[in-house]
């Protein structure tokens, strides 16, 4: 190993001695080496660089990369009449020769401005897409192959280290989205219209959550969802939220406010089920306690779920003010929508206030006076048998003084 | 030493049914009483599922309401059809009385040291709360449930609020009915210093004649004196009888004061 870095600075010691020679002559056009000139060194897989980097290029993998056809020096544009063996440090390439566009999007991306703040563990090309042996994306054994994909950006997204050393802020997205269902319809069921990072985050263009030019800023949620769920998309822009949204009302629930960005669940699980309580309950807190003192309110509090909870009656996404007579909870629709558990459920049924507060005595007298009524009747129960009971058991407690009559006590 | 007997057969087997229906309807529905308690989700899934555990409550219903049936049926029958008028008014009546408040005074003064003990009959004003306790419980708690058993019958002709009055109702009442039962009825019937560990009478149906002289004065000088003293001797309550009044006796205290415990700890750590 020694011996052949004695053998490449001698090298180099000697072309750099014949340089000076042409210098001084009469300049020459070298001509351009071909791939075979290239291959004649770097096709060995034990090639390294003085410093002991692996320089191998195997003409194989090349021959069957995407940029096969191509020179080397097409990239390697500095070694296009250089003399050889060549200079240890060769000029970056420059992709954008021929991708101008997506280098330019690279440009406006969070890898990007990570890079130029001296992040060098930050994606560059080459990071995704691999140097010499790049493929197509079309091709199943790229890194960018959507059933690749995920596998691809967890190397630094699920890289604890790079995490860490790389400022990325949210950190267990990869084992997230594994778990996810588009995690697992990518991966263990090989649909490739499942969505995965780029769908969501873009390709090159990969913008923070805060930039609002971002697919995954807040208020582009539902567009960016709704490539893939263009249905739900509809109808959640004719709900109370998504008008509100359009509004630019910052409080409103988006897509990933209940189904989350990475973990998205399944909706039938029951894990599902009750934690999206909690979620409309973070605004609707006054909704969520009645509710909780209702009989659907204490099955799902126990962590069952074969009764109604919210998006039971109010549907997910076209959900309406009850004033609304598209609203599912609206007058004309309440009976048929208590109807889908309870087959027989009648108006008068469907009169039942399943957000009844029994501290509001305007909207639920009878109630607000009942539970009145048992307050007092509990209370007065207790008070007299507590006191009853107490002063009976210090009586028995304590013996009897030795009686001054005949006449007193037992 | 000569029994006398307080309590008959069919009584005994029906304080016993009602005794562990009303436990299983205790235990079976409190976990959606205090569903925020930390125990509630566990104890669900010990009784086998909400679902489950519903199909249970419901069976202990049908038991305590069968029982509470034939106790009715039993005492018109006596009515009826035996004529004895005696369980309308007088000292064999379970219906409250002017001696009651009387009674209940003196006790109070008693407890002060401020006259002697009342010389109680045959029922004391707290035997006799307890019993039409069961009675206002049955009514109100066995109706409201009715109504959440089957909402959409009686929907056809009553209100929609009438169920959130039903299920507040059922949910308070149950309360009332539990914290009052483990509590006072098992200090005044069994944990009181001089009954404890328990009075088995209720096992056995009878009492010592000494105790009953002590206990109820009134009531043994009456029969001594009209003569029923006689046909109420009983023979001793074979032991095993006793032994037997005193396990089911333990189990249900137990069951009852573990029960009042998770309400107690539901309460508290409620914030």
């Amino acid at each position: 190993m020694s011996a052949r870095v004695t053998v490449v600075r001698l090298a180099v010691f000697a072309s750099l001695i014949r340089l000076t020679t042409v210098v001084f002559a009469v300049p020459v056009v070298a001509p351009s080496p071909g791939n075979d000139d290239c291959l004649a060194c770097h096709d060995d897989a034990t090639a390294t660089a003085s410093n002991g980097r692996s320089i191998a290029v195997a003409a194989k993998v090349f021959a069957d990369s995407i940029h096969g056809p191509m020179a080397c020096t097409d990239c390697h544009a500095d070694l296009a009449h250089a003399e050889f063996p060549h200079a240890d440090t060769l000029s970056p390439v420059n992709c954008s020769g021929c991708h101008a566009d997506p280098v330019a999007a690279y440009g406006k991306s969070v890898h990007a401005e990570a890079r130029s703040a001296g992040n060098t563990s930050a994606a560059r090309c080459v990071d995704c897409h691999g140097m010499h042996d790049i493929r197509s994306s079309q091709d199943k054994t790229s890194p960018t192959y959507p059933l690749n994909l995920p596998n691809m950006c967890g190397k630094c997204h699920g890289d604890a280290k790079i995490i860490k050393t790389g400022g990325i802020k949210v950190g267990d997205v990869f084992a997230k989205y594994h778990d996810s269902i588009h995690g697992k319809a990518l991966e263990k069921s090989g649909l490739l219209v499942s969505a995965k990072c780029t769908d969501c985050h873009g390709n090159h263009e990969i913008r923070r959550k805060s930039d609002p030019q971002s697919g995954v800023f807040r208020a582009n949620s539902p567009a960016t969802c709704g490539k893939c769920h263009g249905g739900i998309q509809a109808l959640y822009a004719s709900g109370i939220h998504g008008s509100k949204l359009a509004e630019g009302d910052p409080r409103v629930p988006v897509c990933a406010d209940c189904h989350t960005a990475h973990e998205i669940r399944r909706i039938d699980g029951d894990a599902w089920k009750l934690d999206v309580l909690a979620e409309c309950g973070s605004c609707h807190a006054q909704s969520l306690k009645t509710y909780r003192d209702t009989f659907h309110g204490q099955v799902t509090s126990l962590g069952f779920t074969r009764v109604a909870s919210c998006s039971d009656c109010h549907r997910a996404h076209d959900v309406y003010p009850k004033a609304d007579s598209r609203s599912s909870v609206s007058d004309a629709q309440r009976a048929a929508t208590c109807g889908k558990c309870h087959p027989a459920a009648s108006e008068s049924f469907a009169g039942y206030d399943p957000h009844a507060d029994k501290h509001d005595a305007e909207r639920n007298p009878p109630l607000y006076w009942t539970a009145r009524f048992m307050q007092l009747l509990l209370a007065g129960v207790f008070v007299f048998f507590g006191l009853h009971t107490s002063l009976w058991f210090q009586r028995l407690l304590r013996k009897d003084p030795p009686p001054p009559s005949k006449k007193a006590g037992e | 030493m000569r029994h006398i007997r307080r309590f008959d057969t069919v009584n005994r087997i029906t304080h016993v049914v009602l005794m562990f229906s009303f436990l299983g309807l205790a235990l079976t529905g409190l976990p959606l009483l205090f569903n925020d308690a930390r125990w509630a989700s566990r104890l669900a899934r010990i009784l086998g599922g909400l679902q489950f555990a519903g199909r249970l409550h419901r069976f202990f219903a049908i038991v305590l309401i069968g029982v509470f049936s034939a106790h009715v049926g039993r005492l018109l029958h006596r009515l009826f059809i035996k004529k004895d008028y005696g369980i309308l008014w007088g000292p064999e009546s379970m219906v409250p009385q002017p001696r009651d408040l009387k009674e209940m005074s003196a006790h109070f003064a008693w407890f002060f040291r401020r006259g002697p003990k009342p010389r109680f009959d045959h029922f004391t004003y707290w035997e006799k709360f307890d019993y039409w306790a069961v009675f206002w419980g049955m009514f109100i708690i066995g109706g409201s449930g009715f109504l959440l058993w089957f909402p959409w019958f009686f929907s056809n002709f009553l209100p929609g609020w009438i169920f959130n009055v039903a299920l507040l109702i059922h949910g308070e009442e149950a309360l009332l009915a539990v914290a009052f039962i483990f509590t006072i009825h098992f200090f005044n019937g069994h944990l009181r210093p001089d009954k404890f560990p328990m009075d088995t009478v209720i096992f056995t149906g009878s009492v010592t004649e000494h105790e009953l002289k002590h206990e109820r004065p009134d009531a043994y000088d009456r029969w001594v004196k009209d003569g029923t003293l006689e046909s109420l001797v009983v023979d001793p309550p074979r032991p095993r009888l006793v032994r037997r009044g005193r396990i089911v006796g333990t189990i249900a205290i137990v069951l009852g004061l573990f029960i009042f415990a998770l309400i107690i700890y539901a309460v508290t750590s409620h914030s």
